[in-house]
């Protein structure tokens, strides 16, 4: 079984600001992290492996310094890791984004199954992945929070808003992972000196084939025209005092805004 | 001279420190109350393949230095003080064999120690032999390819709960200390059991078990270094946990400090946060100059130890100096929490019992001064 993971790196949310004057995220200082949910998706990946064999591959598209991504992945226990990167894909969409990651993986060519996590903590859009099993036409099932393989074919279980919904599906094919999936595990010493020795080979447009008209800001039909805080709505208001006292308050309140 | 890490180093104790802070340290307060070895912890230890830092890489270990297994040390036990205890005792067990150990026992005993599959402890204190470490009456007779053991010993830390154990018995009575031999003994061995667990001031959830011999046949391969040589396996078994006790007191004191700093830049009295005042400054700056102290000195002795130096005597001054030093600076970290600090609310109440532990345990400070003393008026004499 061939496992390929698809991750970002990102700023660490809880660190990131917006810039008032420029509109764009502040990313100096920032520490960077793994996308949380792609952690998910590489220990779903390694689980995976560990029961039914084979290999562990991870892959980011990103600037040169995304290689770090990879490094903390391999130390987590991936086999392998590809840095696609290029002056080209700078820019880039969901579209593009899916697109040039299925030029990659087309390269890569063997696999079984493609791990994605659901969404990128910053851009929150949760396209990639789907788009990328598009581009690729083969089946795939997001929102997973348990993933089987079962006589060659994949049984997920996927978390809806207000239920679950099992579904399987022939091979290959691309899931996209939730947080409550797993617990993704530690690097362990082994795996951080693994990874400090991993050759991580970097693949241009070129190496991948990528039509550069669809890659980068070029091939990428989303425009960001700003990006801001939203303002304030109303104040909310709390209700203190005796339980009794408060519930009443609030039904009067509530008949009030003619909810009741 | 150089003070800084490699980028090796510096990589290996950002994974350990980010574990620190996932796992151990939010359960800290929960395994000291627990009063139950924390199995859960001790097993991801191995899993991240703590267990064996020193240790060479075919037993499976890491290869690196007592340097990096003294700074991953003072990280566990700055994160869950039991946890790092835990740490530091298994490498009682794990060190003697890794040192003194042939290479078959060193396939079938310092593996599993490495890897974390088994825990090991480090039996030598006695009813009577505590401080006077050479006065261990547990009984090693000699029975063909066997050893007779019978005696018990008391305190041993991970007791009951490890797999191994470094034992220290006597082989010859009628030569004293010189009479010591260390034996390698699994637990389930015919004539091996568990006695009291003590009821300690503090690190409830780490055994100290009795170990009780009676007619405990051991087989001579078991022996480590050779018959009689077991005073120098406990020196120097002692001597690398001294450095093992420094770094926990290192942790500890600096969890210590950290919560104090933190109390202090929030708690308002007198319509300013404490830390506006210079009795309260003054505290905090004698803290972090004892544990900048701390820390050199231990980092030194392993340093030294790493290097093929002689490290026996800066063992012992890191430990002592570490261990009072944290005594200090925890007593200074509830005094700074006022009425708070004596309370279960905070973490520096735990702290202040558990600091005393460090100048008790592997040698007490009284004994550390006898041995850089020792040591002091020895290299005098040789001038
Ligand atoms: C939590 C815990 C964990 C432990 N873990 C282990 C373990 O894993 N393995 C193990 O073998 N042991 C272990 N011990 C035992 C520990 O090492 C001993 O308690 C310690 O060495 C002191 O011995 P003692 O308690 O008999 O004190 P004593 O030797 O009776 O000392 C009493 C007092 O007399 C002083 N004193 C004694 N002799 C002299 C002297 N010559 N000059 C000046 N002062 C002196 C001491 O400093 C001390 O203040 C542990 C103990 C504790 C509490």
């Amino acid at each position: 079984m061939n496992f390929i993971v698809c991750i970002k790196q990102v700023p660490d949310t809880t660190e990131v600001r917006i810039d008032p004057e420029t509109n764009t995220l502040v990313r100096e200082g920032v520490p960077s992290i793994i996308n949380p949910f792609d952690e998910n998706a590489i220990e779903a990946a390694l689980q995976l492996k560990e029961k039914h064999g084979g290999k562990v591959m991870v892959i980011t598209m990103g600037p040169p310094q995304a290689e770090k991504a990879l490094r903390e992945a391999v130390a987590m226990g991936a086999d392998e890791a590809i840095l696609i990167s290029d002056r080209a894909f700078a820019g880039s969409d969901t579209l593009a984004t899916s697109y040039t990651l299925a030029q990659a993986i087309r390269r890569i060519g063997d696999y079984d199954l493609i791990l994605c996590g659901k969404q990128a903590f910053d851009g929150d859009t949760a396209q990639v992945g789907p788009g990328l099993a598009e581009q690729l036409g083969i089946p795939q099932v997001t929102y997973a929070i348990e993933a089987e393989i079962e006589d060659k074919g994949l049984r997920v279980k996927r978390l809806l808003e207000d239920r679950f919904e099992v579904v399987e599906t022939r091979l290959p094919a691309l899931i996209t992972c939730v947080k409550q999936m797993n617990e993704p595990r530690h690097a362990g010493l082994k795996g951080v000196m693994k990874a400090r020795k991993a050759e991580i080979p970097t693949w241009t447009a070129e190496d991948i084939q990528a039509d550069t008209a669809r890659c980068g800001l070029d091939g990428s039909p989303t425009n960001v025209v700003r990006i801001f805080t939203p303002e304030r709505g109303r104040e909310g208001e709390r209700l203190e005092g005796e339980c009794s006292e408060v519930v009443h308050t609030l039904i009067q309140r509530l008949r009030e805004a003619k909810v009741l | 001279m150089d003070f800084a890490f490699t980028e090796e180093q510096q990589e290996i104790f950002a994974a350990v420190r980010e574990f620190c802070d996932d796992v151990l340290k939010p359960r800290a307060q929960e395994v000291d109350e627990a009063g139950e070895y924390p199995w859960d912890n001790v097993r991801q230890l191995g899993k991240l393949d703590l267990m064996g830092i020193p240790a060479p890489e075919e037993y499976g270990g890491m290869g690196l230095g007592f340097l990096e297994w003294a700074v991953i040390g003072e990280l566990l036990s700055g994160a869950c003080t039991t946890t790092g205890a835990i740490y530091g005792a298994h490498m009682l067990a794990e060190y003697p064999i890794m040192h003194f150990g042939t290479d078959e026992q060193k396939q079938k005993f310092l593996a599993p120690l490495a890897t974390g599959e088994k825990i090991g402890a480090f039996g030598l204190t006695e009813p009577d032999a505590g401080s006077d470490a050479g006065n261990v009456q547990t009984r090693a007779e000699r029975d063909g390819d066997e050893y007779i053991l019978n005696g018990s010993k008391l305190f041993i830390s991970n007791g009951g709960d490890a797999e191994l154990y470094v034992i220290i018995a006597n082989a010859d009575p009628s030569r004293g200390m010189r009479g010591l031999t260390a034996f390698i003994v699994e637990k389930g061995t015919p004539g091996f059991d568990f006695g009291k667990d003590e009821q300690k001031m503090a690190f409830k959830s780490l055994s100290n078990r009795e170990l009780i011999f009676t007619d405990c046949r051991v087989p001579a391969a078991n022996i480590l270094h050779k018959e009689k040589g077991g005073f120098r396996v406990t020196m120097q078994t002692l001597a690398v946990g001294r450095i093992g006790m420094a770094v926990g007191a290192v942790g500890l004191a600096q969890a210590a400090y950290d919560a104090a700093v933190a109390y202090a830049q929030t708690r308002v009295q007198f319509d300013q946060p404490i830390s506006g005042f210079q009795a309260i400054q003054f505290k905090l700056a004698d803290m972090a100059t004892d544990i900048e102290c701390s820390r050199l000195l231990t980092y030194q002795a392993a340093w030294r130890k790493d290097e093929g130096l002689d490290f026996e005597k800066q063992a012992a001054m890191a430990k002592v100096f570490a261990s009072e030093a944290c005594s200090r600076v925890c007593n200074e970290a509830v005094q700074i929490h006022g009425g708070y600090g004596y309370t279960k609310e905070y973490a520096v109440e735990r702290y202040f019992r558990e600091a005393k532990l460090f100048e008790i345990v592997e040698g007490t400070s009284e004994i550390q001064r006898l041995v850089i003393a020792n040591r002091l008026l020895k290299e005098a004499k040789l001038r």
